[in-house]
């Protein structure tokens, strides 16, 4: 592997790769800059210095209450981050340690309810909202999350629990240990970096989640995916507005996918690309 | 190692996910397919009657429906192509030896970190807007009348917007996939002769072809779904133009009030969507195996 490459291949390489890259980031980049302008900058033309006013940030919580549709993203996502992961890990655990012939139809089957396109049951998911008081309520907006990405933590556990050497427990069990000091001392501390990384990369994705977030909240529950979207009204010709609220609603999860790139391609591919 | 005792205990552990998505599953599914043979409108909610396959027909007599799973294919197949080749041109990019080589590759995922409404709405109003849009201020400058993106192109520059949210998708996966290339392999194939062409299509497309199965159905699950992006630019319009089967069925839900009409969608909706999702569970079944 260790091919020598000439530095002038090197810095070719390295130039076009950043440019590109440049170019794929520059809407985030443009977001943030503009985010740091007046209303009137904003719509004056391309300009890339900011003058660094910060009264767009100002505006937006004084005008909008954004914190508290930032807390409810907050509570939302992870809310329904650590359900699902409740209900996941005893399965995965079984599914991983103790498989059977029916483990893998059931994983199979898991995966089939993620197919289930969204719009095929927004009717009936919005009339039970409604019927059961859920409609705009933090609740129901973190059931229904769990529901949607229940699947996707199954998955990803199972295959990190599927990594951890079943003889260990077998050299542990010879040692004397019980049933309780092997899930303690031996698994708990194994299985860790494979939960936090599940964890990590459901927040992300029910922080995003732009389908029933917007649909089945109003005001009171509304999570920044819906508060953003009220931007295309006319409140939209803000852009530094719209750019301050934007990069406050994505700073914390695109920093969060930065140290998730790994477990990103593992979680989404099922575990078909490593 | 499998007592009896094990075993009824791993049922046990797995019984709370399993009940869960079967309810998930079945109950919603089952009232839109009830739906779909009523005759229900939320605005008349007292009058509810038998309405066998009319709110199909309705549908299917629709000529925005015809318009919608067109346009939901033309995204699904338009993103695809720019996500797949832009990708793999990506994946082979930032695979060369470079400076800042981790930064790089954190600038190009960024994008699919972005909120779906974020992502369309900074396109709309920053990057296409015809008046202050930076597309714009590039054609001015160049002496070209500016474009209205969303009213000459609005589909076109919703495919836009969402490929340049998968694009990094595509290109995460296809990387991790070409970095397991063994190196030694493409050593010996150098060391035969093999130029960059003939080693691209011999041995690269080959080990990548896999994560390019995951990459096509995995995006189109999503992409099948597309809502938000259409939601806060073009709001479907101008007419149907760009009014993908999700977003109609929405809008017959939400905004006509009509729940048979939308579940006789919702229903057709999973017809779609089963067929991808037979060859999805077929990819990934294959490598359970393994």
């Amino acid at each position: 592997m260790a091919r020598a490459v000439s530095t002038q291949t090197k810095v070719g390489w390295t130039i076009a790769a950043w440019v590109i890259a440049l170019l794929i980031f520059f809407p985030i980049l443009y977001t943030i800059i503009t985010s740091f302008k007046s209303e009137t900058e904003a719509i004056a033309g391309f300009k890339l210095i900011p003058s660094g006013t910060l009264e767009s940030y100002a505006e937006v919580q004084s005008q909008s209450n954004y914190f508290k549709f930032f807390m409810n993203s907050v509570v939302i996502s992870v809310g329904s981050t650590i359900l699902a992961l409740l209900i996941a890990i005893p399965a995965a655990w079984s599914m991983a340690f103790s498989p059977t012939k029916r483990t893998k139809d059931i994983l199979m089957w898991m995966l089939s309810t993620k197919m289930m396109p969204a719009v095929a049951v927004l009717v009936p998911m919005y009339l039970i909202f409604r019927d059961w008081g859920l409609l705009d309520s933090r609740i129901g907006l973190t059931v229904m999350l769990m529901l949607i990405n229940l699947p996707i933590v199954v998955w990803m556990l199972y295959t990190y629990f599927r990594e951890i050497p079943g003889e260990i427990l077998e050299a542990s069990r010879m040692d004397g240990a019980t049933l309780w000091g092997e899930i303690v001392y031996v698994l708990t501390p194994m299985a860790i970096p494979g939960i936090a990384s599940t964890m990590l990369l459901n927040i992300i994705l029910a922080w995003n989640e732009a389908f029933w977030t917007i649909r089945l909240s109003t005001t009171n529950a509304a999570p920044l995916t819906a508060f953003i979207a009220s931007f295309s009204s006319p409140q939209g010709l803000f852009w530094a507005k719209l750019s301050a609220a934007s990069t406050l609603a994505i700073a914390p999860i695109l920093i969060m996918g930065w140290f998730s790139q790994k477990q990103l391609v593992r979680g989404l591919t099922f575990g078909a690309v490593k | 190692m499998a007592t009896q005792q094990t075993r009824t205990l791993a049922r046990f552990m797995m019984a709370p996910s399993v009940f869960l998505l079967l309810i998930w599953m079945i109950v919603p599914l089952a009232m839109t397919l009830w739906f779909s043979f009523q005759n229900y409108n939320l605005l008349n909610p007292a009058n509810v009657s038998f309405a066998g396959l009319f709110n199909y027909q309705f549908f299917y007599t629709d000529p925005a429906f015809f318009q919608s799973i067109w346009n939901t294919l033309l995204i699904v197949v338009g993103v695809l192509l720019i996500t797949v080749i832009g990708g793999t041109a990506l994946a082979l990019l930032l695979d060369q030896p470079m400076f800042g080589q981790g930064i790089v590759r954190i600038l190009v995922i960024s994008p699919f970190f972005v909120m779906p409404p974020v992502a369309a709405l900074v396109w709309k109003n920053m990057i296409m807007h015809p008046g202050y849009g930076v597309f714009a201020g590039i054609s001015k400058s160049l002496g070209f009348q500016p474009v209205d993106w969303f009213a000459q192109y609005p589909l076109f520059s919703i495919i836009i917007i969402v490929a340049w949210q998968w694009l990094p998708f595509a290109t995460l996966i296809l990387l991790t996939a070409l970095q397991s290339l063994d190196g030694e392999q493409k050593e010996a194939a150098e060391m035969d002769g093999a130029g960059f062409v003939s080693r691209f299509i011999h041995l690269t497309i080959p080990h990548m072809s896999r994560a390019i199965t995951v990459v096509i159905l995995i995006q189109t699950i999503f992409l099948l779904g597309v809502y938000a992006e259409i939601l806060v630019t073009t709001n479907g319009g101008p007419g149907y133009a760009s009014t993908n089967l999700p977003f109609l069925i929405y809008r017959t839900a939400l905004l006509g009030y009509d729940v048979g009409g939308a579940s006789a969608g919702g229903i057709i909706a999973v017809i779609l969507a089963n067929i991808v999702a037979f060859f999805l569970m077929r990819a990934v079944g294959k490598n359970l195996d393994k």
